[in-house]
């Protein structure tokens, strides 16, 4: 029993990494931007995507298509920044949140016109997990928290170390008070394209490689991320890697605990109506985040 | 080639694109109440157009064992059910979330249409899961196919007009201008001594039931309906489009980017058939491309839409933030 509840945990983990490197992006970007960007999701999907473009243009490994996917979707983040986001940015920023919903569609459509609507997979074939203690866990599950890990880190140093991670901070807390004390704007929010976007080109590699890649790989995570983003507070990137993981782990033990005491019944297809409910309730009862942070 | 687009606009012109135009129309005067007089920003719509769907197919089909029903009563009691069920789903959803701002509303409501979806998807007690209801009885049903179709649209335009003249009268009434005051500026609603969430939450039932009876008569005009329907594509986002592009707070408007909207995506289809079979699922992406590509361009270029609001309550000026 307890080593199937800490099996159960372990797959939290491993999609509260994935929901996180979304989290991130939509975090600072709800900070920095005022708006609830729709479109997360799937840019995570187009970064994997051009990831396995890579890896079938060239035979290369997913190791090394990693950086070309993330390049390619931060050059997607910024090319619609520049085309529809920034000229919507002096509107309320509820217009800007209905054009990335827009942008959300042609994205996800752009992929299922260039890849079609089949299921596929990085590399094909069945390795068998690592066992230790009676748990469970697959090598690319493992890279994925390792990856996570590391990206967590460096973006981590790049925040409290150069001026401009400090610029950022400061304008997600407070842009009007980051404004006038002569932070350059048009720098930040072009960093936190660049930053938010190889985030989500990583996770989206992530969760291709833990589950598979289909058109709608990451606009089924979406909700997810912003209830991760919501729990850990608007604007505050570490929040935003904590509500990821109370995200995971509670959508993975929400499904599989029932069946760990012995019902018959399972929630399994409702694991993204978890995350769904934990979301609305996080909205009524502490919109402001569980750390705390501007709304 | 040319022959097939003057096929395709003839096409455009027949009852049953007409028809469902005209019901899109329906939920888009829905959204229109929320949005357009009120500033909610529901992105849940496939919710309530679902529970309308499903309310009707469920009371009016007869027995199945397949799913809950087997009610077989009149059309017109399955209608009446589709707006009381939406519009107690929403009364439900509207007392938890009516306070939220509206980016927060936003994600809360597409949460909970997910959540409605997710269910009929999987309770297949209830509704089937993913095969869906079928055989749901059609008003017309001794018709033969065309002129079925000409007398559902000629019910669906009669829905529609009736519906666009109330809340029409509604909007001018002091009811709507309450809508539109707390929509401007909460603060002053309010200072003026209306009860701001009673007026939200009225408006937000009353469009979610209109939305109810869209999805009722959507079920009752297409005869079959699946949880796919109502996935955010086509259960939400189409809606939206049509009534940004049509003009959002303008009846007229969010009726004519209805039939814009379904316009340019039935046009679109008559397209395809020049294609080859085996680029069909791209051609269909390309489309809905064009749809997202239409709503940036209007946010863009002409954010009011086509048919602006009517300023036509004491020179009342929109305030721009």
């Amino acid at each position: 029993m307890l080593t199937d509840i800490l099996q159960l945990l372990i797959y939290g983990v491993i999609l509260g990494s994935v929901i996180a490197l979304g989290a991130i992006g939509v975090s600072l970007i709800f900070g920095i931007l005022r708006f609830a960007h729709f479109a997360h999701g799937d840019l995570m999907t187009a970064g994997a995507y051009f990831a396995l473009f890579f890896m079938t243009a060239t035979g290369a490994s997913i190791w090394l298509a990693f950086p070309f996917a993330v390049l390619a979707a931060i050059a997607v983040a910024l090319a619609f920044d520049r085309i529809v986001y920034r000229r919507l940015r002096r509107t309320r920023p509820v217009i800007l949140l209905i054009a990335s919903i827009g942008v959300a569609f042609i994205l996800r459509n752009a992929v299922l016109a260039v890849w079609g609507p089949d299921i596929t997979v990085y590399e094909s074939g069945i390795k068998p997990p690592i066992r230790f203690a009676g748990l469970r866990i697959k090598e690319d599950q493992l890279a994925i928290i390792i990856g996570a890990v590391v990206l967590v880190v460096l973006l981590s140093l790049f925040l409290q170390r150069t001026r401009m991670g400090k610029a950022m901070r400061a304008m997600a807390d407070d842009p009007d008070l980051a404004r006038i004390t002569g932070i350059d704007t048009d720098r930040v929010i072009l960093w936190t394209w660049v930053i938010g976007a190889g985030l989500a080109a990583a996770g989206g590699v992530f969760l291709a490689l833990d589950t598979r890649l289909q058109p709608t790989l990451g606009w089924d995570i979406l909700l997810a991320i912003f209830a991760a983003t919501i729990l850990g507070g608007i604007g505050k990137p570490y929040g935003a890697i904590v509500g990821a993981m109370v995200v995971g782990i509670s959508a993975e033990l929400g499904a599989g605990l029932p069946g760990v005491f012995g019902a018959d019944w399972s929630l399994t297809a409702y694991k993204p109506a978890i995350t769904f409910a934990l979301m609305i309730a996080m909205l009524l009862w502490r919109p402001q985040g569980l750390i705390g942070g501007r709304t | 080639m040319l022959e097939l687009v003057g096929t395709s606009l003839v096409y455009l012109l027949d009852p049953f694109v007409l028809a469902f135009a005209g019901i899109y129309a329906i939920m888009a005067l829905g959204l229109n109440v929320q949005w357009g007089y009120t500033g909610q920003f529901n992105i849940g719509v496939a919710g309530f157009f679902a529970a309308g769907a499903y309310t009707s197919a469920i009371l009016t089909t007869a027995a199945a064992d397949n799913h809950l029903g087997g009610f077989a009563l009149p059309i017109i009691v399955g209608l009446a059910g589709a707006v009381v069920v939406s519009g107690l789903l929403a009364l439900l959803i509207g007392l938890i979330t009516i306070r939220l701002r509206e980016d927060y509303l936003a994600i809360a409501s597409i949460g909970l249409a997910e959540i409605i979806r997710l269910t009929l998807k999987n309770e297949d007690w209830l509704s089937n899961g993913t095969r869906g209801v079928f055989a749901i009885p059609h008003p017309f049903q001794g018709m033969d196919a065309s002129s079925r179709n000409l007398a559902f649209f000629l019910l669906v335009a009669a829905v529609l007009i009736v519906l666009y003249l109330l809340l029409e009268r509604a909007r001018r009434a002091p009811w709507g201008r309450v809508l539109r005051a707390l929509r401007e500026r909460e603060t002053a609603a309010q200072a003026a001594g209306k009860n701001v969430d009673r007026f939200r939450l009225e408006a937000f039932v009353l469009g979610s039931a209109v939305m109810g009876l869209g999805g009722g008569l959507y079920a009752h005009f297409a005869g079959f309906i699946s949880p796919e329907v109502f996935e955010p594509m086509f259960g939400t986002f189409i809606i939206w489009v049509m009534l940004i592009v049509g003009g959002a707070g303008n009846g007229k408007g969010a009726i004519l980017g209805a039939f814009l909207i379904w316009w340019l995506y039935t046009f679109t289809t008559g397209l395809i058939t020049l294609a080859p079979v085996k680029y069909a699922t791209q051609l269909g992406a390309l489309r809905v491309m064009l749809i997202g590509a239409v709503l940036i361009a209007i946010l863009l270029w002409r954010p009011d839409g086509l048919l602006p609001e009517s300023r036509d309550v004491g020179g009342e000026k929109k305030r721009k933030e």
